[in-house]
């Protein structure tokens, strides 16, 4: 009966495309032969695409009527990765193996892979970053890349006029990203979702602007060259050693990353944090500082752009400010969203998905985007809440009385 | 001695060219359960907002005792927050509870104007505040049972059942420690056995000192719990007293049941 009802809608939809998109499809005028033609064959492509996609569509929509229906009474679902998450002593051996194979990884792979291998892990430490304020604070924040083009310039200035290190300008940068992010946040304060949005993309954008125009300070598009790279001890190294002892920085970096992040989650402010987003109103009726708290999580997390932004420029060696576009934003946080807003697990393997897959995709030549973007697309039809979903901390009590 | 612990006086509200609240005056003294009732649209949940800082009051003063001395604090001009740090804590009408976070998170979050620890302290998580994270949770805890909610724990807050979700406003209520707790509509949408044990507990509740302003409609526990009723109308008090002479009042009963009875 359902089904019958639904082929007949979608003939209908259709039929009516069909008709709405008949002077554009089906007729041509050919202005030399003075002709009408009419291509019936687009016609019929037109008919059974929309005829396709109706159908499938009102079947993702029936199935997940019924999926919430069956959700009503049972419990969060938890798939394999919770359940090691939840198991200490499987999660230690599975962190144990991840590490192991992190570390040997550059000496059985090309410099050229150890190279791809960095940047994605640069991109988890920027997703998790990113996580605070969007995935936790529900803050949604499209102008992430500023803070990371602040740590990249704090640098590549700080080396270029004073010859600082990159160790000494790693925090700097850290400190000035997170500075930026409380200058941003006061204006906002009082925003929401789109609104926010939309004043977050604009300060995106105006960073990129004045680094850009302002050509005494940055040297504007053609970018500041000749970045060092790290230093250890005063060594120098090949450019192969660099590549590798880049990687291994980054290492440590998603470790300790991974490890404040987690702590800060589990934590009275991120506790607050997660309030915020579910009901800003019920979140300050209850005592909680919206102010501070959201301060906090704009500066903590552009403090993570902006040592990967140090990074970033000392692993390039060259920074302009085409690499700070919008774009940059986008992927970060499609990889907030793709993981599991608010789930770290999700976050770090959006992060190795999203930056490994065009990578390798290659081979598709100019359709790597294309296939991207559906898998994207798919995702968020079947998986609107990313992979990974976040699960709260439970608690064990001991019976009492 | 002073046992007044919430003094209003004058409250008005104007939304536009909507007199929502029409200079009211209420005061609660120590200990007691004082209610609010009116009609629909009488401007009862507008009073919450105005004196908790979710709306600022076109005119009108709001005091709450200082915890411990015998002044008062203005509570005029203040944020919801630090209104709440004050000791004036609410639950809400329509449940707004933290869907997506764990019952006993919810009640944890209750505690967050009574704790300090901040970044350095989550990220280093030293003794100090090894020691406040753990306060919160026993304290938490210790409210869930109080409340009937400890086997939820672990449940996500929405999946609980209503009459538990509106338990869990007021456990949330509780953690912050509040002077006087405001409770808005705690039985409604309540079957008759959710409504007796709500009535058990806030007894319970106030039996240990807990000062309660409830606004409520049914009247059953309205009148079997109050010690003294505020009756309001179209943002104006129409008569405040004991059950007993509320119940008797003609202004109320005329209120309540439409011009044409009392003719
Ligand atoms: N934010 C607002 N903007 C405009 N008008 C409002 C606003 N909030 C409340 N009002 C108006 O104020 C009046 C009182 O509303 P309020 O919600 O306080 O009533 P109530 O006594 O709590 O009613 P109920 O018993 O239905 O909960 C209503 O007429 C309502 O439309
Ligand atoms: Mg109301």
């Amino acid at each position: 009966m359902l089904l019958i009802k639904e082929l007949k809608k979608a003939l209908g939809v259709a039929l009516w495309f069909v008709f709405l998109t008949f002077p554009i499809m089906v007729i041509k005028v050919d202005p030399i032969e003075r002709i009408i033609r009419y291509r019936w064959e687009n016609a019929a492509y037109v008919a059974i695409v929309t005829f396709t996609v109706y159908l499938v569509m009102s079947f993702i929509k029936l199935r997940k009527l019924r999926v919430t229906a069956d959700k009503k009474e049972s419990k969060p679902s938890r798939n394999v990765i919770h359940s090691i998450l939840n198991n200490k002593k499987q999660l230690a051996v599975l962190s144990f193996m991840i590490l192991a194979i992190a570390l040997v990884f550059p000496h059985f792979f090309s410099v050229y892979q150890t190279n791809v291998m960095t940047t994605a892990l640069m991109y988890v430490v920027l997703g998790l970053g990113l996580n605070i304020v969007v995935g936790m604070a529900g803050l949604l924040d499209l102008g992430f890349v500023a803070f990371y083009a602040v740590g990249a310039y704090s640098y590549a200035l700080l080396n270029y006029h004073f010859g600082l290190g990159f160790w000494v300008v790693l925090p700097i940068g850290g400190a000035l990203a997170a500075i930026f992010g409380i200058i941003l946040g006061f204006p906002v304060l009082r925003l929401r979702g789109d609104y926010l949005a939309i004043v977050t993309l604009g300060f995106g954008e105006i960073i990129r602007l004045i680094l850009e125009n302002w050509g005494e300070f940055s040297q504007g598009p053609s970018g500041i060259s000749n970045i060092s790279r790290p230093g250890f001890f005063g060594m120098d190294f090949s450019l192969e050693t660099s590549i590798m002892y880049m990687y291994y920085i980054m290492v440590i970096g998603v470790i300790v990353t991974i490890f404040i992040v987690n702590r800060l989650q589990d934590s009275r402010l991120g506790r607050a944090w997660i309030a915020l987003r579910e009901d800003e109103i019920a979140c300050q009726a209850m005592g909680i500082d919206k102010r501070k708290t959201k301060l906090a999580a704009f500066s903590l997390g552009a403090f993570w752009a902006g040592l990967i932004g140090v990074v970033f420029a000392a692993k390039t060696t060259f920074i302009n400010p085409a690499s700070f576009t919008f774009l940059e934003s986008a992927i970060i946080l499609s990889i907030v969203v793709l993981g599991g807003m608010g789930s770290i697990i999700g976050v770090i393997i959006g992060a190795f998905i999203l930056i490994l897959m065009p990578e390798y995709l290659r081979a598709l030549s100019e359709y790597r985007m294309l296939a991207f973007g559906g898998v994207m697309v798919a995702m968020m039809v079947f998986r609107p809440q990313g992979m990974i979903a976040n699960i709260r901390r439970t608690y064990k009590f001991e019976k009492q009385k | 001695m002073n046992t007044q612990i919430l003094k209003v006086n004058g409250l008005t509200m104007d939304f536009g060219g909507i007199r929502a609240l029409n200079s009211l005056d209420l005061d609660v003294n120590r200990g007691e359960i004082v209610a609010l009732i009116g009609p629909n649209g009488a401007g009862k949940t507008t009073f919450f907002n105005c004196i908790t800082g979710i709306y600022a009051p076109t005119e009108g003063e709001v005091y709450l005792a200082a915890p411990g001395s015998d002044t008062s604090v203005s509570l005029k001009g203040l944020k919801p927050n630090q209104v709440t740090e004050k000791g004036l804590a609410r639950t809400f009408q329509n449940i707004r509870l933290f869907a997506k976070m764990t019952v006993l998170e919810n009640v944890m979050i209750g505690r967050h104007c009574r704790t300090k620890a901040f970044v350095l302290g989550a990220v280093f998580r030293n003794k100090a505040t090894r020691d406040e994270e753990q306060s919160i949770l026993e304290t938490s805890y210790a409210i869930l049972q109080k409340v009937g909610l400890e086997q939820y724990v672990n449940e996500f807050a929405n999946n609980l059942p209503y009459g538990a979700q509106r338990r869990l406003e007021v456990a949330r209520a509780l953690a912050t420690e509040p002077l006087l707790l405001l409770l808005d509509e705690p039985a409604a949408g309540m079957n008759p056995q959710e409504t007796i044990e709500l009535e058990k507990l806030i007894k319970e509740i106030s039996s240990e000192g807990q000062s309660i302003l409830l606004i409520e409609h049914d009247m059953t526990l309205v009148m079997s719990l109050s010690d003294r009723i505020f009756v309001m109308d179209y943002g104006k008090k129409i008569a405040e007293g004991t059950p007993v002479e509320i119940r008797e009042n003609p202004a109320v009963i005329k209120a309540y049941l439409g011009e044409d009875v009392d003719a």
